[in-house]
């Protein structure tokens, strides 16, 4: 299961990967042994999906829960203010967390 | 390591004349006052002007912080500041203190021209003052962090965890806040406390600021965390949490409240009470300026998207978690955790740095904030209870 180096694995349990370097838009990222491309540009600190994760489950990172999934993630997806909901508090972005 | 004796046993690792206006209509006065000799004379000060119990105890802590060695309170005169009782408690210590109550002073001018004069004086006293030696176990140390991104719970709050885990093993008090950035956190961070009575003032504490941000609507997310790839305000509290490291934790403590003894202490910056008086801390140095009200002789502080703020009183160590800031805001930046993304250090090279930096800035070293002189303070509003006695197991 082959992964880019520049997805980072914090926690062995973790359903997310971290970049630690940047993504063009359009490039062609191998997350756990399939080609994914990114419609638009990803920085340094964004979380790609290792592991599906099913509307209203949990989506786990430090290997501890960072939120519920608000939508269904598939493996390779860019997981953020689109797909990913606080159990405590909304969160406030001027926009959508664009990279 | 030396640092300045005091009368309550404790010591400084600076010996500066803190500047301290009573209310936001003495400001420029103390600003004037203090003028260019960033060095040696530091504003701090309480802009309101109704009676706020934390605020004169705080005032009070850092007037008496070990860093400083005299103090001028500058007075507008109608203020509801009980000046009277911060000079009394300074007095008590055997610092030099003075008063000026600018409508008493013959207005603007002359109570600048007192007050320089005054705090030439000391400034003359203090830098023939003796120094005595210093260990780490005569240290406290706190850490914040601000302008987080995705990077700052990867490399630089890590990092930091590992340098209190190095401070605490060598007996120094290491204070991390703020409980409205861990919630998410509770049920890790519970298992760490010192007693079992101890883990329920932990977890209350942060339920405690969950209601608290509810109640406001708002955590202490910003808009800039979102863009750096944080999503929620657990995500951003795991992160903010690595900053802890591991060792137990010993204590939990309010703004003002001086760890007794080495080891690991949570601060409670929520208060107490109904919501009242808004945000809890408004911005990054009001938990500095709270860690300093705790004895904090310096502060950690991780940045991702790059703060460049320093403090009065006590020196700031800024920690880049970011290696792209880094490389353009180095001349701010104190470590380059970022090194870590890159594979050219590892979280415990990074850890030991920021030890290392600390023994130094205890040894008369500079920080780079100090350096630039950045001397930013702010305190606002709140109300607290006491700690109940479970906070500090013996």
């Amino acid at each position: 299961m082959q992964t880019d180096p520049r997805l980072l694995l914090l926690s062995p349990g973790d359903s997310v990967y971290v970049l630690r370097g940047q993504i063009a838009a359009g490039e062609a990222v191998m997350v756990a042994g399939s080609v994914v491309t990114f419609p638009r540009a990803l920085g340094l600190g964004h979380k790609i999906a290792r592991l599906a994760v099913a509307k209203g489950d949990r989506v786990i990172k430090y290997g501890a829960p960072i939120g519920r999934a608000s939508q269904t993630i598939a493996p390779g997806d860019h997981v953020h203010l689109h797909n990913l909901a606080s159990d405590y508090t909304p969160t406030y972005a001027l926009n959508k967390g664009d990279a | 390591m030396r640092g300045w004796l005091r009368s309550d046993g404790r010591k400084g690792i600076r010996n500066v004349v803190a500047v301290a206006y009573l209310v936001e209509c003495a400001h420029h006065v103390a600003r004037e006052v203090a003028g260019q000799d960033r060095e040696n004379a530091h504003v701090i000060g309480f802009p309101g002007c109704f009676p706020n119990a934390y605020a004169q105890k705080m005032m009070e802590r850092l007037c008496t912080h070990p860093n400083v060695g005299a103090v001028l309170l500058v007075s507008l005169g109608c203020e509801s500041f009980n000046r009277h009782q911060v000079e009394t408690v300074v007095k008590a210590t055997g610092r030099p203190v003075k008063v000026l109550v600018i409508q008493n002073s013959g207005g603007t001018r002359s109570t600048i021209a007192a007050g320089r004069a005054w705090v030439a004086e000391q400034v003359a006293a203090l830098a023939a003052a003796p120094t005595v030696p210093m260990s780490v176990s005569d240290l406290i140390v706190g850490t914040v962090c601000g302008g987080s991104d995705g990077t700052s719970g990867m490399t630089g709050n890590p990092a930091a965890g590992i340098a209190f885990d190095k401070l605490v093993a060598a007996g120094a008090a290491c204070i991390f806040e703020e409980t409205g950035e861990l919630i998410g956190c509770e049920a890790i961070m519970e298992q760490r406390a010192a007693t079992p009575a101890l883990a329920v003032e932990l977890r209350a504490s942060v339920e405690k600021a969950a209601r608290y941000y509810e109640t406001l609507g708002f955590g202490s997310f910003a808009s800039g965390n979102a863009d750096g790839g944080l999503t929620t305000i657990e995500e951003k509290s795991l992160g903010a949490y690595m900053k802890s490291g591991q060792s137990v934790i010993s204590g939990l403590i309010k703004p003002g409240d001086i760890p007794p003894k080495g080891g690991l202490y949570l601060m409670d910056v929520v208060p107490d009470g109904e919501v009242r008086f808004g945000f809890p801390n408004i911005s990054d140095n009001a938990e500095i300026v709270e860690m300093m009200a705790s004895g904090a002789h310096c502060t950690l502080f991780v940045t991702g998207r790059g703060s460049v703020v320093g403090s009065a009183l006590a020196p700031v160590i800024k920690i880049a978690a970011n290696p792209h800031m880094y490389a353009r805001l180095s001349e701010d930046m104190d470590i380059n955790a970022g090194r870590v993304l890159e594979g050219a250090a590892t979280l415990e090279e990074v850890g030991q740095e920021i030890f290392d930096l600390v023994i130094r800035l205890a040894s008369g070293a500079r920080s780079k904030s100090e350096e630039l002189g950045h001397q930013e303070f702010i305190l606002t509003y709140k109300s607290f209870e006491p700690i109940g006695p479970a906070c500090l197991p013996v």
